[in-house]
């Protein structure tokens, strides 16, 4: 298909939107938890949920990848085959699928998401297997072709994640997770854990990523520099509660409410 | 020719809740549009509200009223209260921005920067690669610095750098925030004859220029930014 064709096809499928959150609440206790939270997230956008340490951003990242049960609200989410599904009322076991095909979850500990204990290319492989995939010459191919596209040497492809490196084994992460294929990815502090210089490396791929396969995201972050490059758009969170939403550099350039004012000055310049 | 972008009782205020929660009324009642071929000059001292009203007017500050209208893809489009996914592809398809400064992405090649709008529509990467290096080549930016990312790059080749990926593909609606501030003589008249290609080939052009030689070669139509005495009741409310 000529990149123009892709485009129109790609704008046809962004009309409607893949995930719709109405009223979601999950409280542990009073402004601990969230609350009240609703939004659209169309094919191919990049949400970004920021706010301080205990503000419910983790919580809200939770409830919408279906790992743990609204107090009130809900979720529709548009399935490849254009069929909806109501989140909450799939059994467990159809929520399980959908997070192991049409969607990702990377964590912030390469270690929650990754299973120590097999190879690299096993690592990789364990989503295409559990598709029905059982040719092992295939799930090799794939094992090697997504290490290089995470820029990881495929002559590590026998070895241990333990073996490898913080920001390595975060990249594995990302080629565990994008190698079935998925529209939707969560994100927790992917950058979180890592210094400095191969943060840069890693949000690079992820841009890249993002856009090539035009994966829709919702990206946990406290890092504001981090939200600026990948984000399209922003939620403010603070005591369980969305304070503000809007366009990335709107809410980063201008921001209205009180608490985001004081979060975008509190960032040193450099 | 049409008009592109119409702006009505546009204004803009800044509520500094860190400070006191002093508000400060940067753009008040303002009227204006702009048809292709037409270049709107933003006239007023320092201060005035010129850089606020292209941010205001591009989606970066949120207005406080008014309206912003704009010809997006054959339909009139209101960008005050729009959601972000459709101000985005505005951004990509109809309303370009150039400023004086980079806005540095690490690791990433000077010809990547420059092609990036052309890749957002869709061209294919041969086509858009020969645009890029034909520009970098017309503002003097060396070949050998195309591979390197811009980083590390001087203040004028980065300057240099964003105009041509500012005037990379066409823009219906052009907003330039002076892009020929501290620009050498010979780059500065490559920025202007691009202002005036584009000018020809039917943008609506907004712009902020301090140099008298480059306003005077492209400007069509003046606004005048001076700041209105407010009104008791504004002055009570503040």
């Amino acid at each position: 298909m000529s990149a123009a064709a892709l485009l129109k096809d790609r704008q046809a499928e962004r009309a409607e939107p893949l995930l719709k959150v109405h009223g979601l609440s999950r409280l542990y206790g009073p402004e601990k938890g969230c609350q009240d939270v609703s939004f659209d997230l169309y094919p191919g956008e990049v949400l970004g949920i920021v706010g301080e340490s205990g503000s419910g951003k983790s919580t809200l990242l939770s409830l919408l990848s279906g790992r743990c049960l609204p107090d009130a609200g809900g979720i529709d989410y548009r399935r490849k085959d254009g069929r909806w599904v109501d989140l909450y009322s799939a059994s467990e076991a159809e929520r399980r699928t959908l997070l192991r095909t049409e969607w990702g979850f990377v964590e912030q500990n390469p270690r929650d998401g990754l299973r120590m204990a097999v190879s690299a290319g096993a690592n990789i492989g364990e989503r295409l297997m559990a598709q029905g995939k059982r040719n092992y010459q295939e799930l090799r191919a794939a094992g090697i072709d997504w290490l290089s596209q995470v820029e990881i040497d495929p002559l590590r492809i026998d070895d241990l994640p333990r073996t490898f490196s913080g920001g390595m084994q975060q990249r594995l992460q990302i080629a565990r997770n994008l190698v079935s294929g998925p529209r939707l990815v969560f994100m927790d502090e992917p950058t979180g854990g890592l210094d400095v210089s191969v943060q840069a490396r890693l949000l690079d791929l992820l841009r890249g990523l993002v856009r090539e396969l035009d994966l829709a995201v919702v990206i946990v972050t406290h890092d504001l520099a981090v939200a600026r490059l990948l984000a399209d758009r922003l939620m403010v969170m603070r005591r369980s509660r969305v304070v503000e939403s809007g366009l990335t550099d709107q809410i980063l350039d201008d921001p209205q409410h009180p608490y985001s004012q004081l979060l975008v000055s509190s960032v040193l310049q450099s | 020719m049409n008009t592109l972008i119409e702006v009505q009782d546009l204004s803009k205020t800044f509520t500094l809740h860190q400070q006191n929660g002093v508000v400060l009324n940067v753009l008040r009642g303002l009227n204006f549009s702009v048809r292709g071929g037409e270049c709107l000059v933003l006239h007023g001292q320092s201060g005035a509200g010129k850089s606020t009203l292209l941010r205001t007017l591009y989606g970066n500050y949120l207005p406080a009223g008014g309206s912003i209208r704009v010809l997006h893809e054959g339909q009139w489009l209101e960008l005050v209260g729009a959601e972000p996914r459709e101000v985005l592809t505005v951004r990509q398809q109809t309303l370009g921005y150039v400023s004086q400064f980079l806005r540095v992405i690490p690791r990433v090649a000077t010809l990547d920067v420059v092609m990036e709008p052309a890749l957002g529509r869709g061209w294919d990467r041969e086509k858009a690669k020969a645009r890029a290096e034909d520009l970098l080549t017309r503002l003097n930016i060396p070949q050998r610095l195309w591979q390197l990312a811009p980083g590390t790059f001087s203040g004028g080749e980065q300057q240099r750098v964003n105009i041509a990926r500012g005037f990379m593909v066409d823009w219906p609606v052009m907003l330039l925030d002076e892009p020929t501030a501290s620009l050498d003589e010979t780059n500065r008249k490559v920025v202007l004859e691009l202002m005036n290609e584009a000018k020809a080939a039917g943008a609506a052009l907004i712009g902020i220029f301090h140099d008298v030689a480059a306003r005077e070669a492209v400007a069509d139509r003046h606004l005048d930014m001076t700041p209105v005495e407010m009104t008791t009741k504004e002055l009570l409310q503040c």
